[in-house]
């Protein structure tokens, strides 16, 4: 797949690192050009200097052609507007957001923009923790850390279906590839 | 009415004087907590501080009774989003933002902003309209009859030149209201015969203005 991301930050970088080490075509755009030095070594995508909302921008990271996009700078409201041109201007299908602030998160679901809200993910994730943690110590928020999966790790088995069911209910989720 | 302005920078300052002048109860959102101290004091119980784009902050300022939302801030994505959390959240009758960027302008209508008003857009204008250029200016939007109020200068080398507003066979969206020449204004009807550096001033469609491109100014296609 060929997917363009806005916003180099920690999320933006670990997202096109993680991308592009599965074989995807990843473009990632981001305004401070040294943003780009949290890309590993053998990240080989593309970068691209420059404003995300800004159509020529999006034109030249080949937003024309792209299966999806992701919007992951720290501000909501850049997220939603590039989101947005790009749904709407370019016609890209698979968009996804970042927004911070709950309530937000839910009028623009209303408005049909996908979203994750890492306030409302981390805070169900830690409540699990709180309230109910797994009774042999290994904890849901672990195994969603490590990226171990049901099937490669037998003894966190009982956490991974707990930790993708609290995600699945937190927000509408980009399916994984 | 009763106003919801975000954004109090100077546009938002003297927009929310000026509106209050006018009898409107006006509320001013703003962000900065040192900024909004400074508005209270000119502004007294009309200023709120908060981040005009939070809906928590919008419901503390009674925006579903609001008939008018205007997003006035220095960055066109707060603007944007502000207007869309007031009319799709609490069914805002009205949104207006600025928009810095023209560029944005045509994409703010596209998801839904009512007005739009962008200053380098009115400048870039005001200039095309003081240079002496043969070109389309246009003058006003106006949104609710899809149509604009543009201005033209008939070039000496015109296919206008000479001909009568009927000959030009411009199509019916293009209803020219004005012809000035010189001190004169003309009330022009389809015998008036144009003449090189009349001034016509037409109330148009997007279509129109192409057409009145390609006959009064001979633009091509390729040039538009």
């Amino acid at each position: 797949m060929k997917i363009i991301i806005l916003g180099c930050g920690r999320v933006g970088a670990t997202l096109a690192n993680m991308l592009s080490k599965s074989n995807h075509e990843v473009v990632i755009i981001d305004q401070n050009g040294e943003a780009f030095d949290r890309l590993g070594d053998d990240f080989n995508g593309q970068t691209i200097i420059g404003d995300g909302t800004d159509e020529d921008i999006l034109k030249r990271a080949g937003i024309e052609t792209a299966d999806a996009f992701a919007a992951v700078t720290n501000g909501d409201n850049r997220n939603i507007m590039s989101a947005q041109i790009v749904k709407h201007i370019f016609n890209v299908s698979n968009v996804v957001c970042r927004i911070y602030d709950p309530i937000r998160q839910e009028t623009y679901n209303r408005l049909g923009l996908k979203s994750i809200s890492p306030t409302t993910v981390g805070a169900k994730l830690m409540m699990k923790e709180i309230v109910d943690p797994d009774a042999n110590g290994r904890s849901a928020i672990g195994s969603l850390a490590t990226g171990a999966s049901a099937s490669t790790a037998p003894a966190t088995a009982a956490a991974a279906p707990a930790a993708s069911a609290t995600a699945a209910s937190a927000t509408p989720v980009a399916p994984r590839r | 009415m009763y106003i919801l302005i975000g954004g109090g920078g100077q546009v938002g300052f003297y927009l929310t004087k000026g509106l209050l002048d006018q009898g409107h109860e006006v509320l001013l959102l703003e962000r900065d907590a040192r900024r909004a101290e400074r508005l209270k004091d000119e502004l007294g119980s009309a200023v709120i501080r908060g981040d005009a784009c939070e809906a928590r902050v919008l419901q503390k300022a009674g925006c579903e009774r609001a008939d008018l939302v205007i997003a006035v801030t220095g960055d066109d994505e707060d603007n944007l989003v502000l207007c869309q959390v007031a009319k799709q959240r609490f069914n805002v009758h009205m949104t207006i933002a600025r928009v810095n960027n023209p560029r944005n302008d045509a994409i703010f209508k596209q998801l839904g902003i009512d007005v739009t008003v962008s200053p380098t857009r009115n400048i870039l204008n005001l200039i095309e309209w003081q240079i002496p250029h043969h070109t389309l200016v246009p003058l006003i939007t106006l949104n609710r009859a899809g149509l604009n109020l543009v201005e033209v200068t008939v070039p000496p080398d015109s296919e206008a030149n000479g001909r009568t507003i009927h000959a030009l066979n411009l199509p019916r969206s293009v209803n020219i209201a004005l012809v000035t020449r010189g001190e004169e204004n003309i009330t022009p009807s389809g015998d008036t015969l144009l003449q090189g550096e009349d001034h016509l001033f037409a109330l148009t469609t997007t279509d129109g203005e192409q057409a009145m491109r390609a006959l009064i100014l001979g633009e091509s296609d390729a040039e538009q």
